[in-house]
């Protein structure tokens, strides 16, 4: 063994599938505990405005400043990415749904197949912006229009690769050898589809959830999302731009950045996830 | 012409028809669904009377069935009257116009600017794999593609407009004037920011692809063999490798088309930019139906133009697909 070889063994003596699953774990703690703070804090403390501080610059006491009317931006902050990330799960979870049935109801026969395509398509030739402008406008606005538009226009991705794994897992042998057994086509799902798609499925729903996340802070910057007084990210940036040209820098750079760092955690998370289950990568 | 590009721009003008018609009744059914009411957005909370109510709900057909709104708003569609704005009063095709023309600029400019940019970093990170060009590089790629495009806006704004003062803060044309007095100097200095940021986002998908195309064809045995043969460096990929990858890397441009409208959403929210997407913002806010509606047609041509192109360069300039065709024939 070489020098750089041992070096590269050198960190706490773990393979890499250990080290993989170490640093997803580490993300997921982060997250979780970020997701957690939001019911240990005293939202009405934070909210409420304390005109002794107003428009601080950050310091150790403020660590994302505060904002014109006093509130740390910093908890602030805290309770946008959970907002965010609850958000986050609970379009994963209805985009899931729609991909999963999709998905699924393309393997029955040709033509429902061609319709699934055809809806796919539909979804795919609006900007995604603009769609779910229309569908969070469809479900009358506010919290609820965001939490449907988010979730019912991202299962495209999803939807396509499991359309397209399980047409080719319909054509393997097995499958076919299993249908000439005398099988039924629910005992083939769940016996010999459903274990291979269960891997692409969870992949696809921790990566999901960046877009999710993203579309959400996106939609309610342009005002469609949450009520102006959730302090949620996209509303704190949108705010922020009135206060910019004052120099308040720290209005916007710090709840975007950490929107950033949740975005590239779940990317993370999801990558990893994704080495680990593939059995391809897993046993490098 | 030949069969085959008869049989190309056919089967586009059919998928074209019929993606515009499900366009057009999905998202007037969407808009049907949401609780906007068309006299009260008109009126904006002002009092009248029950009849003269009754009188705009007729005007406006309120109470109509579905299929008969459907059908009104396909027919005059097919007219090419597309209604009247509700915000600005005048013709929807005039705003979608006028506003389109400035976004088209905006969209056009980050478009060639980012393909350049994002070929250009791509192959040089493709070229040194491993190095630290590459890692910063996809470094990069990674955030801003991770970044929502309105922070990377917005951090632009504080750069260069409040800390540098280079530039004007917000609105296109200054307080004061009209828009048709401001000079094209003016006009350009509001533009450049926007097109920055939005040049500096789409700069990420482009240059991820060309890198790793670039990195799997250098891997391969005719580079291999080129190798042998005492090409190397920069001679080597614009002689071999370049031609392979900038077709596949054009083609993905123009598939990003949509990613590019979403994205000037954004930016011109973010620097008051005059152009579509914060017309379909505003339109969408103030429950201008008809201009809404107008926008996503427009869009949606949008795009199929983009993966219409993408298709064109594909079949018709691809050498190994014409090829093909010579093949198939003999």
């Amino acid at each position: 063994m070489t020098k750089t070889e041992e070096n590269k063994q050198g960190f706490l003596n773990l393979n890499l599938r250990t080290k993989t699953l170490l640093v997803t774990v580490i993300a997921l703690i982060i997250l979780v505990s970020v997701f957690l703070s939001n019911f240990l804090i005293d939202h009405q403390a934070v909210l409420t405005s304390n005109f002794y501080n107003i428009n601080q610059a950050p310091s150790f006491e403020h660590l994302f400043g505060t904002d014109w009317m006093g509130r740390d931006m910093f908890m602030r902050t805290l309770l946008g990415l959970g907002i965010s990330i609850g958000v986050g799960a609970f379009a994963s979870v209805i985009s899931t749904v729609v991909a999963i049935l999709l998905g699924v109801f393309s393997s029955v026969n040709t033509l429902v197949d061609e319709v699934v395509t055809a809806i796919i398509d539909l979804f795919g030739s609006i900007p995604h912006i603009l769609l779910i402008i229309l569908v969070s406008l469809a479900f009358g606005g506010g919290y609820y229009g965001v939490i449907m538009a988010v979730g019912l226009t991202h299962w495209t991705p999803l939807a396509r690769v499991l359309r397209a794994e399980i047409k080719k897992i319909n054509t393997s042998e097995y499958i076919k050898l299993s249908n000439e057994f005398g099988k039924s086509k629910l005992w083939i799902a769940k016996k010999h589809i459903f274990p291979l798609i269960i891997s692409q499925i969870i992949v696809g729903v921790i990566l999901m959830f960046p877009h999710a996340i993203m579309h959400e802070a996106s939609i309610s910057f342009l005002g469609f999302g949450l009520p102006a007084h959730e302090p949620a990210i996209g509303i704190i940036l949108a705010e922020s731009m009135k206060y910019l040209s004052m120099g308040y820098w720290w209005l916007a750079f710090y709840p975007g950045l950490s929107l950033l760092l949740l975005v590239l955690l779940f990317d993370l998370i999801g990558e990893n996830v994704h080495r680990l289950l593939d059995p391809q990568s897993a046993q490098e | 012409m030949n069969n085959r590009t008869k049989t190309f721009i056919r089967n586009k003008a059919i998928h074209f028809i019929l993606l515009m018609l499900a366009v057009a009744i999905f998202s007037f059914v969407l808009l049907e669904l949401s609780p906007i009411d068309p006299v009260n957005a008109y009126l904006k909370q002002a009092v009248i009377s029950p009849e003269q109510r009754i009188m705009l709900e007729q005007y406006w057909g309120v109470n109509q069935p579905l299929t008969t709104k459907i059908w009104g708003w396909l027919s005059n569609l097919l007219q090419g009257n597309l209604g009247t704005s509700l915000i600005y009063r005048v013709p929807v095709v005039d705003v979608i116009v006028e506003r389109f023309m400035a976004s088209f600029v905006l969209m056009f400019f980050s478009w060639i600017i980012s393909g350049f940019l994002g070929f250009g970093l791509g192959i040089v990170a493709g070229k040194n794999k491993g190095g630290w060009i590459d890692k910063l590089v996809k470094l990069y790629c990674y955030i801003l593609q991770s970044a929502p495009s309105f922070w990377i806006g917005l951090l632009i704004l504080i750069i260069f407009s409040v800390e540098l003062g280079w530039f004007p803060i917000g609105m296109s044309v200054a307080i004061g004037t009209v828009s048709s007095d401001a000079t094209i100097w003016q006009w350009l200095a509001r533009l450049v920011l926007p097109t920055l940021t939005l040049s500096l986002v789409g700069v990420a998908p482009i240059a991820m692809y060309t890198r790793n195309e670039l990195v799997n064809v250098l891997s391969s045995d005719y580079i291999l063999f080129a190798r042998a043969r005492g090409e190397s460096g920069w001679p080597l990929i614009e002689r071999q490798a370049l031609r392979n990858i900038l077709l596949p890397a054009l083609t993905l441009q123009f598939q990003n088309f949509a990613e590019l409208f979403g994205g000037a959403v954004l930016v011109e929210q973010v620097f008051s930019y005059p152009g579509i997407g914060q017309t379909a913002v505003a339109a969408g806010l103030q429950s201008d139906v008809t201009l809404l509606l107008g926008i996503v047609l427009v869009s949606a041509v949008f795009v199929f133009v983009g993966n219409l192109l993408a298709d064109v360069m594909y079949f018709f300039v691809d050498p190994r697909i014409r090829e093909n065709e010579y093949l198939d024939k003999n």
